[in-house]
């Protein structure tokens, strides 16, 4: 009953294995006091976890470990385990301890047997330097020996009932092949039932590469990341890559960061958001490089911690060729501004450089990253891994807040691939699309921006000219649905300028045409209506003559009348005034007269 | 120590070969106490007096077994002659042991 008390009470008690990635998945590393079952195929990395955590306990906590090897022998281990940082010859001394426990082919196994007397070995071990962590590994190749289910499960039992007497923080790990026999399965599932926490151990080939990946099938009394993740081995030993906290609060930064390209920050409304991803995808010579170049450089110059990654590429090449366009990175990198990481993906599988770059981002601790290209860690391995590495990384990046530019070669001009293999456009923020454009006998390269998130950009295909002077944007001109670059484009530049100018002429000629007309009808509005006036005054003129000419006959006659003796003054007068009245006036008169008559009637 | 030396002079002026054996056992545990009946019943049918055994609790001399390489119990090692043996279980089958012990049934019979 104590025990069970004293178990149940460190449940949430955790011991660090010091792997790195792998306390974060587990939340904190391993059962403390209680017994841990790693299973896996052969070489997919059990041991070195195991032999790891101690490691990691006895240089980190300085607890004592004891390494029961079933499977290698000791001195194999130790040169295995060369590669890494460890000095395991000088932790041998203290505080790890290695039990050869490889029975040799010599044994002759009759009856049963237990592991009583192993235990008690170990008991004694273990008070003589104070270890807290003990392994066993290949447990299967032991219990291999014993014939009956009955006796393996016995022998777990005794196992487990003395880690839990012994409080000893436990590591079992078993070989288990792609398809074990059932009976074996059992076994295995049994011990599942008996341990606190399974961890699974997966080693695939990829497309002619491993892949090694490790999941946590179980945790009692305790919550840990689902899933399968890739494991790789670095200076350090094993790695596991942790996808980090899985629900970040990204802040949605409203920051403008310059792409280093004034042409590029118009085009995308003002430049790229603090923490985006910007993919720059194109066919090989697209001058993807130079943008991302121009990028590094304006980041370095703001004063920004930049980390530039380029893969198959020396960063000093990387630096010269982008010389040639006028960008300059060896001040930055000298000043420590501005650190180079490269890469060869033929050698090393994606799943190292990602650790790697991880590490420059941990170490460097940048605001700006550019990795050029993407594309290449899919030449190697398996694409479906690659591409997990590609949007891990572009997480990780984002999860830094991290502005990134990342290219990726595309071959052809097939519009589809513009999607790339590695699917990342979805993932990426942003999106430029570097393509060439062949026509009139030229290649011109076209830029256009795919997409862009939380931005207005610009739809439009520019032409993007290199010079040593830099880079620069130009409008294309389409015509009849055909979009001119290069020597069209200027060609096509200066016929509109000739054209423009024919048109000013043209317009200027009929503008002068237009004020003549206008002047002539003036003129001749001006000519008629001195004729208008000519005519008037002739016309009063006329009139005039003509009253004089009546009266001076009227006067005539009364002086004739008054010359005869006639006293007629009235009448004179009246005959006057008669021959005044129009014939019009005086007929309509009498017209009425008759009317009003006719009623009188 | 001495008692071991003691033993493999003896089998060594032995006319007749002697078998020197060693069994380690945990304690009282039942597969150990079963191998020391085993061995001891076939130790008296099959090797009348030319044999020599020591027994060793790991219990006790956890060191010395951990030396001696010994893994589970119980465990019989077979020292001399050589070639040397190594049987482990609790001895129930007495042909592979006494084939392991390269002695041979015809001169019982």
């Amino acid at each position: 009953m104590r025990a069970v008390k004293s178990t149940d009470g460190q449940v949430l008690s955790k011991a660090a294995t010091g792997i790195e990635g792998f306390d974060e998945i587990s939340l904190g590393g391993l059962p403390r006091n209680r017994t841990t079952l790693i299973m896996g195929g052969p070489g997919a990395g059990k041991s070195v976890f195991a032999l790891q955590t101690l490691v990691g306990a006895a240089r980190k906590s300085r607890q004592a470990g004891i390494f029961v090897a079933f499977e290698e022998n000791i001195a194999s281990i130790v040169a295995n385990s060369a590669a890494f940082d460890w000095n395991l010859p000088a932790l041998m001394r203290k505080r790890l301890f290695f039990m050869n426990a490889q029975l040799s082919p010599a044994f002759v196994a009759t009856g049963d047997f237990d592991l009583g007397g192993m235990l008690a070995m170990l008991e004694a071990k273990q008070a003589e330097i104070d270890a807290r962590w003990v392994v066993f590994d290949g447990i299967d190749v032991l219990l291999s020996l014993l014939r009956t289910p009955r006796a393996k499960m016995r022998e777990i039992y005794r196992l487990r009932d003395w880690l839990t007497r012994r409080e000893l923080t436990a590591i079992i790990t078993t070989k288990i092949d792609g398809e074990v026999a059932s009976a074996d399965s059992s076994n295995y599932g049994f011990m599942q039932f008996m341990v606190d926490c399974v961890v699974r151990f997966d080693r695939r080939m990829e497309q002619g590469i491993p892949v090694r990946r490790l999941e946590i099938s179980k945790y009692r009394g305790s919550a840990f990341a689902p899933g399968e993740f890739p494991l790789s081995f670095g200076p350090h030993g094993m790695e596991v890559a942790s996808p980090g906290p899985t629900d970040l609060p990204q802040e949605a930064s409203t920051e403008r960061v310059s792409t280093g390209f004034e042409g590029l920050d118009q085009m995308l409304g003002g430049g790229l958001f603090r923490g985006s991803s910007t993919l720059i995808t194109g066919a090989p010579g697209t001058s993807k490089t130079t943008l991302a170049g121009l990028f590094a450089e304006s980041a370095c110059r703001r004063g920004e911690r930049t980390l530039f990654v380029s893969f198959d590429e020396g960063g000093e090449r990387v630096r010269r060729n982008l010389k040639s366009v006028g960008i300059q990175l060896d001040p930055h990198v000298k000043s420590g501004m501005l650190q180079m990481y490269s890469g060869r993906t033929d050698s090393v599988n994606p799943e190292e450089h990602l650790l790697r770059i991880s590490a420059k981002i941990a170490a460097h601790r940048p605001r700006c990253v550019v990795i050029d290209p993407l594309s290449a860690i899919s030449r190697t391995g398996a694409l479906s891994s690659a591409r997990a590495i590609g949007n891990r990384l572009i997480y990780k990046l984002h999860d830094h807040r991290i502005t990134a530019v990342i290219t990726a070669l595309v071959d052809g001009d097939d519009p589809g691939s513009e999607a790339t293999e590695l699917q990342v456009s979805t993932i990426a923020d942003n999106w430029i699309q570097l393509s060439y454009l062949v026509c009139g006998g030229e290649r011109n390269r076209a830029l256009t921006i795919v997409k862009c998130r939380g931005t207005r950009h610009s739809n439009q295909v520019r032409e993007l000219m290199l010079s040593d002077q830099g880079v620069a944007l130009a409008d294309v001109y389409s015509s009849g649905g055909e979009v001119l670059m290069g020597t069209l484009r200027w060609e096509k530049e200066v016929e509109e300028k000739s054209r423009a100018l024919l048109r000013q002429d043209e317009s200027a000629q009929k503008r002068r045409e237009l004020q003549f007309a206008e002047a002539d009808a003036s003129a001749r509005i001006a000519a008629l209506q001195l004729d208008l006036e000519r005519q008037r005054a002739a016309l009063a003129l006329y009139a005039r003559d003509d009253a004089a000419r009546h009266l001076s006959s009227g006067e005539r006659q009364t002086e004739v009348r008054r010359l005869r003796g006639a006293n007629g003054n009235d009448t004179a007068t009246s005959v006057a005034r008669r021959r005044k009245v129009s014939p019009a006036a005086s007929t309509r008169r009498n017209g009425n007269g008759q009317e009003r008559s006719r009623r009188g009637e | 120590m001495a008692s071991k030396r003691k033993k493999k002079v003896a089998a060594k002026e032995a006319v007749t070969t002697v078998v020197v054996m060693r069994l380690y056992i945990a304690g009282r545990a039942p597969n150990s106490v079963k191998a020391i009946a085993n061995l001891e019943a076939i130790c008296r049918q099959h090797l009348k007096d030319s044999y020599k055994l020591e027994i060793v609790d790991v219990c006790e001399h956890p060191r010395r077994a951990l030396d001696d390489g010994i893994l589970v119990t119980p465990s019989l090692a077979k020292l001399s002659p050589t070639p040397g043996a190594h049987v482990i279980g609790n001895l129930s089958d007495t042909h592979s042991v006494l084939a392991a012990l390269g002695v041979h049934l015809a001169p019982a019979t």
